[in-house]
């Protein structure tokens, strides 16, 4: 049983996809998608599994979305678009569109592109993809993101009701509008993966784990637009940094950092994997953001340690970064790898340049990489004084707890 | 499916980027010609508006204003007939309104299945 409801996960999103595309109305495809999986977990294991459980599902599903609009004329009337008798003929998928193993043309796309809409808020966009594309309930959307159930139920309905009334559409859009969108859809995911790090010491630990959710919804996206280079960066960018989970906490979910982590913690196939996407990602065209970072990533990744890390690649490749984003996080990651490559006084220099940006004030991981380079240049007052100051910034639990460790590392000498 | 284009004008006025009579008049012609246009105003200067409010007991109050409270005046609008969204954002990035400091708010217009 619990096999058959792993392969809905998958085979959900692209059922619910099919119906959208067919109904015009996700509310509408959602039900009848539950309907249909609802009918297969009872049928299947008495029946047998249909030899095309896709043309299955999607049968069913339709079936009921008949039903369901014969019952309310309302919707049906919202519909207008429908042609209830045109759905009672056969379903015909263009004979291109589905591969051996999935019997229902793949529609997944439109939805992405809806659930990243600019038009919706950017923290409900990830959500979203969660429940349509990857398949998670509403339940588990909101443990997922450590809120309560009824404030994520809240914020998907209000999305919901603005694709529906605004009419967002769901469309891939055309060639010359994807550079404009491409990124809302690689943001939203990549958001989602960062939500799960970021969240990752927390003390739930039944929950789902969102960096693998994104990873599974960043690989489907790279089936779907294979061309896309950006598309093969940001996945090759999840797995590397995801490669290192085993090794990114200690025991007590402190957060180890790089130079200190068990390398041979690392997930060898996954980095294997992500490198191999990083050729992908930066050949044949100028470099992405999400290519470059995936780059980076992977040199740290394929180093024995941190002092055989190639950092003059890795302050070469922060310099083509900052000229795509020329953001004060990039720039305090660029000064991190130069007092790597040139020594803390290097660094610190251009840390002290970065002192008047308004994003970095307060922000913890700069006070904490600038109490670090002090420490190493042995001004060891200052550093305790900016160690506080990071501590003070510093959000998490066992963040604090490694400056604490930091602070009295100081104070000891 | 219809929306509403509001249009805020920018209050920087001598923004180099700000549009001209021209590119009106070309925006006007471009909307009617594709058979998007069901109705538009351009409103007259803020100086010139009046509110009334009605209290619970019937009494009118009229008062002079409002003023702009915020950045943006209300400066007039268009309402068009498009397939989705998406259609109306385009409408809405290539009026001259949005430039210059300005800014287009997209609204579908409330449909009661009449």
């Amino acid at each position: 049983m619990r096999e058959i409801e792993a392969v809905f996960r998958e085979e959900r999103g692209r059922l619910l996809a099919a119906l959208v595309r067919r109904f015009g109305d996700l509310d509408l495809a959602e039900e009848v998608t539950s309907d249909a999986v609802e009918a297969a977990l009872k049928h299947w294991p008495v029946e047998g599994v249909p030899p095309k459980p896709g043309a299955w599902l999607m049968t069913t599903a339709r079936r009921k979305a008949v039903d369901r609009l014969r019952r309310d004329r309302a919707l049906a009337a919202r519909l207008a678009i429908l042609q209830v008798e045109a759905e009672r003929n056969a379903y015909a998928p263009p004979a291109d569109a589905h591969d051996d193993l999935h019997d229902v043309p793949d529609e997944r796309l439109r939805l992405f592109f809806t659930c990243a809409h600019p038009a919706l808020p950017a923290e409900d966009r990830g959500a979203l993809m969660l429940r349509c594309l990857a398949g998670l309930s509403t339940p588990e959307v909101a443990r997922a993101y450590l809120v309560p159930v009824q404030t994520m139920a809240k914020r998907i309905v209000r999305a919901k009701r603005k694709i529906s009334e605004a009419r967002i559409p769901f469309r891939v859009p055309g060639d010359d509008e994807l550079p404009e969108r491409l990124p809302g859809v690689l943001q939203a995911i990549y958001s989602i993966f960062t939500e799960g790090y970021a969240a990752s010491s927390g003390p739930d630990l039944q929950r789902l784990d969102l960096a693998e959710e994104a990873i599974r919804l960043a690989r489907i996206l790279r089936r779907l637009l294979p061309a896309e280079r950006e598309v093969a960066g940001l996945l090759a960018l999840l797995l590397l940094v995801h490669a290192r989970r085993d090794a990114r906490t200690g025991p007590g979910g402190e957060p180890v950092l790089l130079d200190e982590q068990d390398r041979s913690r690392w997930d060898r196939a996954m980095i294997e994997e992500g490198a191999a996407l990083v050729v992908t990602a930066l050949s044949g065209g100028p470099p992405g953001v999400y290519g470059v970072q995936a780059a980076i990533a992977a040199l740290h990744d394929e180093a024995a340690d941190l002092a055989t890390t190639d950092w003059p690649q890795v302050v070469a490749l922060y310099d083509v970064l900052l000229a795509l984003d020329p953001s004060p996080v990039v720039a305090l990651n660029r000064a991190v790898a130069v007092a790597m490559r040139d020594g803390p006084e290097a660094g610190l220099a251009l840390l002290e340049e970065l002192a008047g940006e308004a994003r970095l004030r307060g922000y913890h991981p700069y006070l904490a990489a600038r109490a670090e380079l002090l420490h190493r240049l042995g001004r060891r007052p200052e550093a305790a004084v900016a160690y506080r100051a990071a501590l003070e910034a510093a959000g998490s639990e066992p963040e604090r707890a490694h400056l604490r460790r930091r602070l009295a590392a100081v104070e000891d000498e | 499916m219809k929306y509403m284009l509001l249009i805020n004008a920018g209050t920087s006025a001598q923004d180099d980027d700000a549009c001209t009579v021209e590119d009106w008049m070309a925006y006007d012609q471009a909307v009617r010609e594709a058979g998007v246009w069901v109705s538009g105003e351009s409103l007259a200067d803020l100086v010139t508006a009046t509110t009334v409010r009605v209290s619970k007991d019937g009494k009118r109050s009229v008062t002079d204003g409002p003023y702009a409270e915020t950045r943006e005046v209300l400066g007039g609008f268009y309402v068009i007939d498009v397939p989705d969204l998406d259609v109306a954002l385009d409408w809405a990035a290539r009026c001259p309104g949005a430039r210059g400091g300005g800014s287009i708010v997209v609204r579908p217009v409330a449909d009661f299945g009449m």
